[in-house]
């Protein structure tokens, strides 16, 4: 009596990009409410510009009329619908998937991503001023907290929930290695990194802002050193926002939708996040934090851009079958007629 | 008219209820009359009403008076069979009383916004979307009422398809003298490519919306057919859900036909039409996409049927057969429900520049590989030249009277039409069959003398091309508007599913004029909608109390 009703391709891409773009709006917000606590008197300009930077923005942001002080800086990136990379326009990305998904997701999860999407669209220039910015920030991560709980507790767990963690994993990787390069481009940018990395109250927001200062406090010795912070943010097992953990999930999903789904195409992406797996443990921070954390960082972010690229290959876009032949799909329409 | 679904934004009217809206508007102004129909006695109200006021009366409390004039109201016009429904619903009304309702009814449509319950209207560079407004008084049907309207409907739709499956197979319709040939085969919605290819079951009209009117003396009658992809099924059946979530205290103990079972029947409606013996085949609705008016709707039948929704890309046709793209490779697809105009259906047939079709469907349809419905070529038969006929029709394949019948409709091309349409220009509605968009109508009341001159001379030029109605009065139903509680006019669209036999839900799609003394109810023209109730069964029936 029960059927498998498979997944269409574009649903599973959709999926995967609503996904994506829910976790960019709530990483955004983080990265936001960071950069405010990073103000420091007569270098307020400085630390938003760093938020341009680590996006790599500066192209958009010259081309839309802004101009490089803060209050442009959290207008682009709050206000200003027509940025793709503000949270209104990641927003409206999630919006438009969860659109055509629709005949796949609960009516909570729409219902509540419609309401959130009416409460973005009405931010205000003064929503951004002041102590009304941390409070707003607040309130975006809340909106994405509870579209999370929502399609926890509401989504069906069949293949396209695997697509939809998986989107979600890459893009919290990303966005959590941005966090960290932060840290870098806002404070003494000519600098040696040694010394930056001696600024522990940055550290400290850093932390709040991956959601991970407790849980490092817990764990770390009482004098803790920046290499500790990264190998935390980093490479931590069980921190939620740690690229690790992050690529470890996804190794484990694209195994599932392997062994209960019959999805075998996805061998290419499993090899990539092996290796990226790897990159991300094989180094001791010390050298990593020597050699240039920055640059490092960017790796991981091309790493996990190939590795979303080998999930499209195999199961979005431009996947035609290999290993079935059209020739046989139809012997088997035939036997089952 | 462009494409037979209503929540577009470029479709106005069409011409025969355009000329319907126009002509009941043009006597609004008039007659001054108070019920001019026979006033039908009954005991509820005279027992509920003490001294002899009618339910206009106790409307008349919500602020302006409550006069729906010589039109037929479809609440408090007295009929047999409603019993005290009526009466109680009036007084549940007035028990909320004015500000709540009002209060609850802004409600109710937050939800729909919250729901995402919308259509889209585009302008030039903006899409906006919007609710279709919610009326929350429902438009009540008898139960005796709904056996007319139901079995009129599986009357139509049966006539349609032996039409359909006659004009694209030996014609005798045709050669018979029951329609001029001029009018089936050089329609511009005949499908050539069609001939000579039967349809399982002899269905092609799988889905059938027909617009329905009731006139001043309450009696129904058939405005037009939709036979290509009607839209609004989706709404009757939110309504009822938000009727529920929304005003229970209105609905208590009263005892409705339900409409939760559309999606049920429409899937397997699809099934039984599938080619081959498939225990289980695959059905899918097809879709022209998010940026699709209609795409609501989409959404929410996929969902009711439980099929995937998918797009033209979604699509493949390989060796003729059709499959879809899953995340496992191909998929064969066995009946696609397509909510896809003819045109866009294949490139390779139609419309070469469509990008929301499959290369090669029509090839895959025609060897028999996959079923769709509704069938392509279906245009002809809801055409309004055709419409004309359909009373013939009717006759011609099932020797029956129609059950319900036409707007009367005069046939120039014919010299009893003619004669009685020049002789009676000033009083009737005029309109050209081949135009569309309510192109060339003339409303005879409202025209000059010299106006009235041009169109003679233009139809006696060429009588084929002319039509006229008389002019009709939609009812009304009461309304939440801003004077209060007031008339406002209303239509009915069925909705019937036809696999191997034709399924009607029970009610249909109530569009209502949200504008006072406006006729029209379509969406994008400001029209909304109300829930329609069908009584499980009438009161004083000789059933036992």
């Amino acid at each position: 009596m029960m059927r498998d009703p498979g997944l269409l391709a574009r649903d599973a891409e959709g999926l995967f990009w609503m996904a994506r773009y829910l976790e960019r709006v709530e990483n955004l917000a983080r990265l936001i409410d960071v950069t405010q606590s990073f103000e420091s008197p007569g270098f307020e300009a400085e630390a938003w510009q760093g938020l341009i930077r680590i996006n790599a923005d500066e192209k958009t942001f010259r081309e839309r009329g802004f101009s490089f002080d803060a209050t442009h800086v959290k207008r682009f990136y709050l206000l200003d619908k027509g940025n793709a990379t503000s949270v209104p326009g990641s927003l409206e990305g999630a919006r438009t998937n969860a659109r055509t998904l629709r005949p796949l997701m609960s009516t909570e999860m729409w219902r509540q991503l419609n309401m959130f999407h009416r409460f973005v669209s009405r931010i205000t220039p003064e929503d951004l001023e002041g102590d009304a910015l941390s409070r707003l920030c607040t309130k975006i991560k809340e909106g994405v907290q509870a579209h999370t709980g929502i399609t926890e507790g509401t989504l069906y767990r069949d293949q396209g929930w695997y697509f939809y963690e998986i989107g979600r994993l890459i893009e919290r990787a990303d966005q959590t290695t941005r966090m960290l390069d932060i840290k870098y481009t806002a404070i003494l940018p000519h600098g040696r990194e040694e010394k930056r990395v001696a600024e522990l109250t940055q550290w400290n927001a850093i932390l709040r802002a991956a959601a991970g200062y407790h849980a490092f406090k817990r764990l770390s010795r009482a004098q803790f050193s920046p290499e500790d912070v990264v190998q935390f943010l980093l490479r931590d097992p069980a921190s939620p926002r740690a690229p690790l953990l992050c690529v470890r999930r996804i190794e484990s999903h694209l195994d599932d939708l392997r062994r209960h789904f019959g999805l075998v195409a996805g061998e290419e992406a499993m090899e990539l996040a092996e290796v990226l797996r790897e990159l991300l443990l094989e180094k001791p921070i010390s050298h990593i934090l020597a050699t240039g954390l920055h640059d490092y960082l960017d790796v991981v972010q091309i790493h996990l851009q190939e590795l979303a690229g080998a999930i499209g290959r195999a199961f979005f876009r431009d996947w035609r079958p290999e290993t079935v032949p059209v020739s046989q799909l139809q012997i088997q329409t035939q036997v089952s007629a | 008219m462009g494409g037979k679904t209503w929540f577009t934004n470029a479709e106005v009217l069409d011409e025969t209820s355009l000329a319907v809206a126009l002509g009941a508007g043009a006597k609004s102004g008039g007659t001054g009359l108070r019920f001019d129909l026979p006033w039908v006695p009954y005991s509820h109200f005279s027992r509920a009403c003490a001294g002899g006021c009618g339910l206009n009366e106790i409307f008349r409390q919500f602020g302006s008076e409550y006069d729906p004039g010589r039109f037929f109201c479809e609440l408090t016009t007295p009929r047999h069979g409603a019993g005290p429904v009526p009466q109680q619903l009036v007084e549940r009304l007035q028990g909320i009383g004015l500000e709540a309702l009002r209060a609850r009814a802004s409600a109710a449509e937050n939800d729909l916004i919250d729901l995402g319950v919308t259509f889209t209207v585009y302008s030039d560079a903006t899409a906006i979307d919007r609710i279709l407004p919610f009326d929350c008084i429902p438009r009540i049907l008898t139960a005796r009422e709904w056996d007319l309207l139901e079995n009129a409907c599986i009357q139509r739709v049966k006539a349609l398809n032996l039409f359909l499956g006659d004009i694209y197979g030996k014609g005798h319709v045709v050669k018979d003298g029951v329609i001029p040939a001029d009018l089936v085969y050089g329609n511009t919605n005949y499908r050539p490519e069609m001939r000579d290819f039967p349809v399982p079951h002899g269905t092609y009209v799988h889905v059938c919306g027909i617009d329905i009117i009731r006139d001043e003396k309450g009696d129904f009658r058939v405005l037009e057919d939709n036979a290509r992809t009607p839209s609004g099924v989706s709404y009757v059946i939110e309504n009822r859900h938000l009727m529920l979530r929304t005003f229970p205290d209105l609905m208590a103990g009263i005892k409705l036909r339900p409409v939760d079972d559309y999606g049920r029947r429409l899937r397997a409606a699809m099934a039984e039409v599938a080619p081959g013996d498939h225990a289980d085949p695959q059905v899918v609705l097809l879709s022209p996409g998010i940026y699709n008016s209609a795409y609501f709707e989409h959404v929410f039948l996929a969902r009711e049927m439980g099929v995937p929704l998918v797009v033209g890309a979604d699509l493949v046709v390989e060796a003729d057969r059709v499959f879809m793209r899953t995340t496992s490779g191909l998929k064969p697809v066995h009946t696609i429900y397509r909510r896809l105009n003819d045109d866009f259906l294949d490139p390779e047939v139609f419309r070469p520049d469509s990008m929301l079709g499959v290369p090669g469907l029509i090839r895959a349809w025609k060897k028999g590989n996959v079923a769709i419905a509704n069938a392509v070529g279906t245009g002809v038969a809801d055409d309004k030249a055709v419409y004309a006929y359909m009373p013939r029709i009717i006759k011609y394949y099932l020797d029956e009277e129609p059950l319900i019948q036409n707007v009367d409709t005069h046939i120039c091309r014919e010299a009893e039409g003619l004669k009685y349409t020049l002789e009676n220009l000033d009083k009737l509605v005029t309109k050209p069959v081949g135009e569309s968009g309510g192109y060339g109508i003339t409303i005879g009341p409202r025209a000059s003398k010299e106006e009235l001159e041009t169109v003679r001379e233009t139809i006696l030029a060429n009588p084929d091309n002319w039509i006229s109605q008389p002019m009709i009065g939609l009812s009304v139903g009461p309304t939440l508007a801003e004077e209060g509680i007031g008339p406002r006019h209303l239509d009915l669209r069925p909705f019937i599913i036809t696999g191997k036999e034709s399924w009607v839900l029970p009610g249909g799609l109530s569009r209502v004029a949200m504008k006072r003394g406006s006729l029209i109810v379509n969406s994008s023209q400001g029209g909304g909608s109300k829930d329609t109730w069908v009584l499980a069964r009438d009161f004083g029936e000789g059933e036992p109390a």
